[in-house]
């Protein structure tokens, strides 16, 4: 206990690799999570951040470097990891032939709750899942942000310092996703240390810190803003034409032009800070003859983040 | 060991939830015990006879009577044509058929030789076989008959003889459902403790629950005993129920010592529950764990266990892959246990094949259902 008090850092992950034959998964990884914070590891399907997050859980072994979680190291103590993680995946892994009531019983009792400690969370986890009236349903009745809320609660009924969130919010509508954001603040204001897996630009705004995974490797970290302060050297601006496409191909033939990509039914366009204007973009389209209704420099969003760093790791 | 309570009691409770599963557990074994107690039988009775007598004599029918009067035989009908003879058995009406020629009585009376032909359907080679040896027999009768009549009109002749006296022990009436009946609850055991334990795995898996366990402090071999614990018991609930049906509906002796056989039905299951552990790391659904099963376990261990083949008439390259098949030496010890009534002293080897199998096959499978987690 006293190491973790006196550690600053929740997650410590150093040079984590994972390979499946040839294949590698994960490309060693290095980085801290800080206490108390919530750490969002975002990226595309196939990136390595489940198998990441399977790896600091001890569901799977490194192939090389290593990993503390809570002060204890992955490989060797996994056990001692396992008692102070809670971990929630996007199958919502609850039992759906047993009722509410049941579930929570069971993964209480794994987790070697009893008594008075055991009733008290078990009413919260009733209370936090908003199923108070319906312990005795079939979990399988259950829509799906039910589910989400009681899979959290069972995994967090033994109150651990650190919780994996593996694309919790999958497949589940837009209000639920809000919900569960929501009690993702309530655990982290109570000092739980956070890290959750997405694929949702949007809820990865919602994180203090921000790793970003491409292709097995870890290419950009930092909170949202020092993200978005990275494409300082670019001007982003936002499109409106009538012929998008044919605009986008002329554009990005600029040599100034570093990225362009759809948005809605507009389009961004990033270009170097110091050659690229509004004037420029307006007079090459026009030189095309393609005409545009809007043209506007904006700042830039997670998104742009995301797509402009990615763009630069897949050249490398 | 709480954990563990707490993984059989869940165990239990699905198992009471799921309204297929019980009458599954419960029922099917009996059914399963009956049905094959029943069909499972090489008995040959009611075989069905078609004559074609030429001779029309009382002493044509008095033969003729000797085979109704075994019990085995069934006259389903006189012909008037020799060729309909290879008719009836074309459309499988008749499983034997009797020739008898004209003069019949005449040859018998005068001492002449007398040939009869007997037609069999070999299609189903195991009783034409033992059709053909009764017909043999009571055609030899029939003639032992002649000759001790004879002889005593004569009077005053002692002819020597030599007879056998038999006496068959164990199943004095030959009959096949004492010596199926005690196989099908060993095949019993084996099917129900391998199926349900890989599915129960299995599902696990499906449902992703296997992973919410294995981050929990948890050991693997804790989960695997909450696992496999329940299956055990429900094992031995079910070799109870078929052995109630054995002994009260098919009158089968149970001989040998019963808390014995629940003893050797534990060592067996150590080797079943090792195998639906296997499957279950192998399969990721449970259709593929029933598939694998069946095909890769059942199959060759009802083929070669002896259940269905005596092993002494396989050849001797296929003898010895029987040694390879735990569920030979289950079979062994339940039928020397029903019939003849051993204990330990004569089975101690089978039982110490099945400890070594049990333990190899658990051992193998836990480490690598351990070695799958990570």
């Amino acid at each position: 206990m006293t190491q973790e008090l006196h550690n600053e850092h929740a997650v410590v992950v150093e040079g984590l690799t994972k390979r499946f034959g040839n294949f590698v998964a994960v490309d060693s990884m290095s980085f801290n999570v800080k206490r108390g914070e919530i750490f969002g590891f975002l990226g595309p399907n196939g990136a390595g951040k489940s198998t990441t997050i399977r790896m600091l859980c001890g569901l799977l072994g490194p192939t090389e470097g290593s990993a503390r979680v809570g002060g204890y190291d992955i490989s060797t103590e996994p056990d001692r990891v396992k008692e102070n993680i809670g971990y929630m995946s996007q199958r919502f892994s609850l039992y759906e032939d047993l009722t509410v009531e049941e579930n929570i019983r069971f993964y209480g009792g794994i987790y070697g709750l009893e008594g008075a400690q055991f009733e008290e969370r078990r009413q919260w986890a009733i209370e936090m899942a908003g199923l108070r009236g319906k312990e005795t349903a079939l979990t399988r009745t259950l829509s799906g942000g039910w589910k989400q809320r009681l899979a959290l609660g069972c995994a967090v009924l033994h109150q651990p310092p650190i919780v994996f969130l593996d694309e919790p919010t999958g497949g589940v509508d837009p209000v639920s996703r809000r919900d569960f954001w929501d009690l993702i603040y309530n655990l982290s204001s109570e000092g739980t240390t956070v890290f959750v897996t997405t694929h949702y630009l949007d809820e990865a705004e919602h994180c203090n810190t921000i790793g970003l995974v491409y292709a097995g490797r870890l290419i950009a970290l930092g909170s949202p803003t020092s993200l978005k302060s990275k494409l300082e050297r670019y001007a982003i601006y936002e499109v409106v034409s009538e012929n998008p496409v044919d605009a986008m191909d002329l554009l990005q033939k600029q040599p100034w032009v570093a990225e362009t990509s759809i948005f809605g039914s507009a389009f961004h366009v990033s270009t170097d800070a110091s050659t690229g204007s509004d004037a420029e973009i307006r007079r090459t389209l026009e030189q095309g003859n393609i005409g545009i209704s809007r043209i506007q420099r904006i700042s830039p969003s997670l998104e742009d983040v995301f797509i402009q760093l990615i763009a630069e790791e897949s050249e490398k | 060991m709480k954990a563990v309570r707490e993984l059989l009691s869940k165990e239990f409770l699905q198992i009471r939830r799921d309204k297929r599963m019980l009458p599954l557990i419960l029922l099917a074994p009996v059914v399963q015990v009956v049905l094959l107690g029943y069909a499972a039988t090489v008995d040959v009775k009611n075989i069905r006879l078609a004559v074609y007598d030429a001779d029309r004599s009382s002493a044509s029918r008095s033969y003729v009577e000797r085979f109704t009067a075994t019990g085995y035989f069934t006259v389903i009908g006189y012909v008037d044509d020799p060729r309909e003879l290879g008719a009836v058995l074309d459309r499988g009406g008749a499983t034997l058929a009797v020739h008898i020629p004209r003069h019949f009585a005449r040859d018998v009376g005068t001492g002449r030789p007398v040939r009869l032909q007997l037609l069999a359907d070999g299609s189903d080679a195991n009783t034409a076989n033992i059709s053909l040896n009764y017909a043999a027999q009571i055609t030899a009768g029939y003639a032992e008959s002649i000759v001790t009549e004879r002889l005593a009109r004569i009077g005053g002749i002692n002819v020597p003889r030599v007879s056998a006296e038999t006496r068959i022990w164990y199943n004095p009436d030959l009959r096949s459902a004492n010596y199926m009946v005690p196989g099908v609850v060993a095949l019993i055991l084996m099917i129900i403790t391998t199926t349900f334990s890989a599915a129960a795995i299995v599902r696990e898996k499906e449902a992703g629950t296997i992973e919410q366990i294995l981050v929990t402090p948890i050991k693997p071999f804790q989960f695997i005993l909450g696992k496999l614990l329940p299956f055990t018991i429900i094992g031995m609930v079910e070799v109870g129920l078929v052995l109630g049906v054995a002994v009260a509906w098919f009158n089968v002796p149970l001989r040998g010592s019963v808390a014995l056989l629940f003893g050797l039905c534990g060592l067996f299951i150590l080797t079943t529950l090792g195998l639906g552990l296997f499957v279950s790391t192998i399969s990721r659904t449970q259709q593929q764990a029933m598939m694998t099963a069946q095909f890769f376990i059942f199959f060759p261990f009802l083929f070669l266990s002896g259940f269905t083949f005596p092993i002494d008439n396989m050849p001797p390259v296929i003898q010895t892959l029987t040694y390879g098949i735990p569920l030979r030496y289950f079979i062994e010890i339940v039928r020397g246990l029903f019939l003849k009534g051993v204990g330990l002293e004569v089975l101690w080897p089978q039982a110490l094949a099945l400890l070594i199998f049990g333990v190899g096959i658990l051992g193998l499978s836990v480490a690598g259902f351990r070695k799958r987690l990570g």
